[in-house]
């Protein structure tokens, strides 16, 4: 039912202009938690920007210089470097609704 | 010293402790900050929180080769740089050097979205990494209480709060944690409950109109530490805490003796005057020449090629300047020569700490010989009794280890000169000199006492105090059945001797008169006398002579006669007449 009412809306508010979808996953060591993370993204990708994403996963373990540019803090992150404006997800993504908002898939209610 | 005697009080099992490097800090934690372990700092907006947490890191970094991390939730890098730069503080340098790292972390919440559950990991990861960079030994986290407002979940970030305390323990890091202070608890969102080791509040309230800084250590695990609240100032140097009790009083001391300026002042001194770098108080009600005696003291001071600094937080200096002009002192050559400066500010421009930091930083540039604060009272306005009591200290303090003499003026309220500030104050000093109005014949005269005089001999007389346009003069005021006579009184008393005396010798030469004039008239009789003598005399010998020559002409008449009658009786000289020279022919 609900899904139903969902999936509409969101296919007409994708923007099927950005050519190219780039985002940053960044976890810290490949715990099941960052699997989590990863599996729930790569789900969504394919999903809503079926064929024009790219996910970068950043271990912070192996470079721990790169949490300060993107400000990260929390983990797991999402990065979503293009389309610009940078947006920043946070969580393990299991909640998709607040991805679709977070990624300006949706606008939020 | 101090360490010692607190750690040797303290139980054996003695917790290591980080020394801060700043000034007074470490004296009231007796010698820092608890090794190893976070410390909450918190108080309100403006009190100096960011400095402190700062120069924690700084000095840790210059004074005790301990690098440091401060993770900034707050400010970033350049806006820290430019702030601590007003200290002395070169962040940028010490950046560069790899002696500090900073880390400026910002979340904006409108910009993040949750999704899902999450911890800080990132946030550890940042500081891990920024410590191992360097091998910190410091951590700073300001404010860490930002995250409350840029992530939403609360419950996560509270375990991950308590998380990272301990794994702040675990890294072995002493850091330094700011907070908000709270209404009710001492942070706004009860970070004192993870922070459990060390809490050190700082507080900044505005006591008639004037705002002072107070640090107060409200908890120091395992240790024994001063609990009052410390004033403490944010200075060219740093944060400087005043604790009292840190002071130790092993300044050394000179035994050279330098002249007041005026010469009746140092008779009563022993005759040469103040010992050098020994505190003076001159304490007197309105008008009895408080400021004229302090620049007759800058004057001397500046005469003999000493350095002389004239705090005035009355009067400017021209004002000053001009008023000692009309008593024959001239300060401006002096002042043009840069032997005398002064420093005039209002004592209700700025806090206590203020003006101690700016007097400081005066004395430091300058270097002056002599220190005059005219008046110390007007200071004393600026904050509570223990306040000024131990800026007063700490000033004297700073004076006294760096040689140099200090006059402090003190306005009594008039009344009894003796007030309760006062003696508290005066037990600072090394003398006192006391000025006071005497009231009487409708006139009011300036007497002056040395009321004590630490290390020599002193005079224990009163002396009135005479200000003329050539300067200041000291006479001897006359002690009367009545009291002490002073001004026209002593005047009047001086007139009445001088009358006296002089009827005195008026007598004298009145009875060497008489005397003249007896001897003269016994001389007359005399002469008199002798007169008539004479004159008697004279008769006598006449007569003698008549007899004389009678008797002769009758023995040439007898001899004449015998002749004739050719008598054989022989003629006989008279013995008398040959004596008589010349008188009687043989």
């Amino acid at each position: 039912m609900k899904t139903k009412t969902v999936k509409p809306r969101a296919a007409a508010k994708l923007r099927p202009l950005a050519k190219l979808w780039q985002l940053r996953l960044y976890v810290v060591d490949s715990t099941p938690k960052s699997q989590t993370a990863l599996a729930n993204l790569k789900q969504f990708c394919e999903t809503h920007l079926k064929g024009i994403y790219r996910i970068t996963v950043i271990d912070l373990l192996k470079q721990p210089q790169l949490a300060k540019g993107d400000q990260i803090l929390a983990i797991p992150t999402v990065v979503r470097q293009l389309p610009k404006p940078v947006r920043t997800i946070i969580g393990n993504l299991s909640d998709v609704e607040h991805l679709l908002v977070g990624l300006d898939l949706r606008p939020a209610v | 010293m101090k360490k010692n005697g607190f750690q040797s009080s303290a139980p054996k099992t003695l917790l290591p402790k980080c020394p801060t490097g700043i000034q007074g800090l470490d004296e009231i934690t007796g010698g820092g900050l608890p090794r190893g372990r976070p410390t909450l700092v918190c108080g309100g907006a403006g009190c100096g929180k960011t400095l402190l947490a700062a120069e924690f890191l700084v000095r840790g970094a210059v004074q005790f080769d301990e690098p440091g991390v401060l993770m900034a939730f707050e400010e970033t890098e350049k806006e820290l740089t430019a702030n601590v730069a007003s200290l002395g503080f070169d962040l940028a340098g010490l950046v560069r050097r790899k002696k500090i790292v900073i880390d400026y972390v910002h979340i904006e919440r409108s910009e993040v979205q949750e999704s899902g559950e999450y911890d800080l990991e990132g946030l550890f990861v940042r500081l891990g990494h920024a410590i191992d960079s360097i091998g910190a030994k410091r951590v700073v986290l300001d404010t860490l209480e930002v995250l409350f407002a840029s992530l939403p979940n609360e419950a996560i970030l509270r375990s991950e709060l308590r998380r990272l305390f301990r794994w702040l323990k675990d890294k072995g890091v002493t850091a330094v944690i700011t907070a908000e202070r709270g209404r009710e608890s001492l942070t706004r969102h009860g970070l004192e409950e993870y922070v459990s080791d060390c809490v050190i509040l700082l507080d900044h309230r505005v006591n008639d109109q004037i705002a002072t800084r107070h640090l107060r250590v409200v908890k120091y695990r395992g240790a024994l530490h001063g609990t009052n609240e410390f004033p403490f100032l944010i200075g060219d140097e740093g944060i400087s805490v005043l604790p009292i009790t840190s002071l130790a009083l092993n300044h050394k001391v000179s035994g050279e003796r330098i002249a007041t300026g005026i010469p009746r002042l140092d008779a009563m001194l022993g005759g040469k005057g103040f010992f050098r770098g020994s505190s003076i108080l001159l304490t007197g009600t309105p008008g009895t020449g408080k400021t004229i005696v302090s620049a007759n003291f800058a004057q001397a001071a500046a005469r003999r090629g000493e350095r002389v600094l004239f705090f005035s937080f009355e009067e400017s200096p021209d004002q000053i300047i001009r008023n000692m002009q009309s008593i024959g002192l001239r300060l401006e050559p002096l002042v043009k020569r840069g032997l005398l400066r002064f420093h005039s500010a209002r004592p209700s421009l700025y806090g206590l700490e203020m003006h101690l930091a700016t007097m400081f930083k005066e004395i430091t540039t300058f270097k002056p010989h002599v220190v005059i604060i005219d008046p110390i009272t007007s200071l004393m306005d600026c904050g509570t009794n223990s306040e000024n009591k131990g800026m007063i200290t700490r000033l004297i303090d700073h004076l006294k280890a760096g040689q140099i003499t200090s006059l402090f003026t003190s306005l009594t309220q008039g009344g009894h000169a003796l007030q309760q500030s006062e003696a508290a104050m005066s037990s600072l000093m090394d003398s006192w000199l006391l000025l006071q109005d005497y009231e009487g014949n409708g006139e009011r005269n300036r007497v002056l006492y040395v009321l004590k005089a630490r290390g020599m001999a002193h005079s224990n007389q009163i002396r009135e105090f005479l200000i003329s346009d050539r300067g200041i003069d000291l006479v001897d005021a006359y002690i009367g059945p009545s009291g002490v006579l002073t001004g026209s009184a002593r005047a009047a008393q001086g007139a009445l001797e001088n009358a006296a005396v002089l009827a005195a010798q008026q007598e004298a030469a009145q009875l060497k008169r008489e005397v003249e004039r007896k001897r003269e008239a016994i001389e007359r009789q005399i002469s008199g006398l002798r007169a008539d003598y004479e004159t008697e005399a004279q008769e006598l010998r006449r007569i003698a002579e008549q007899v004389g020559t009678s008797t002769l002409m009758l023995t040439s008449e007898r001899t004449a006669s015998g002749i004739l009658r050719q008598a054989d009786a022989k003629t006989v000289v008279h013995p008398r007449s040959r004596a008589r020279n010349g008188k009687v022919h043989s």
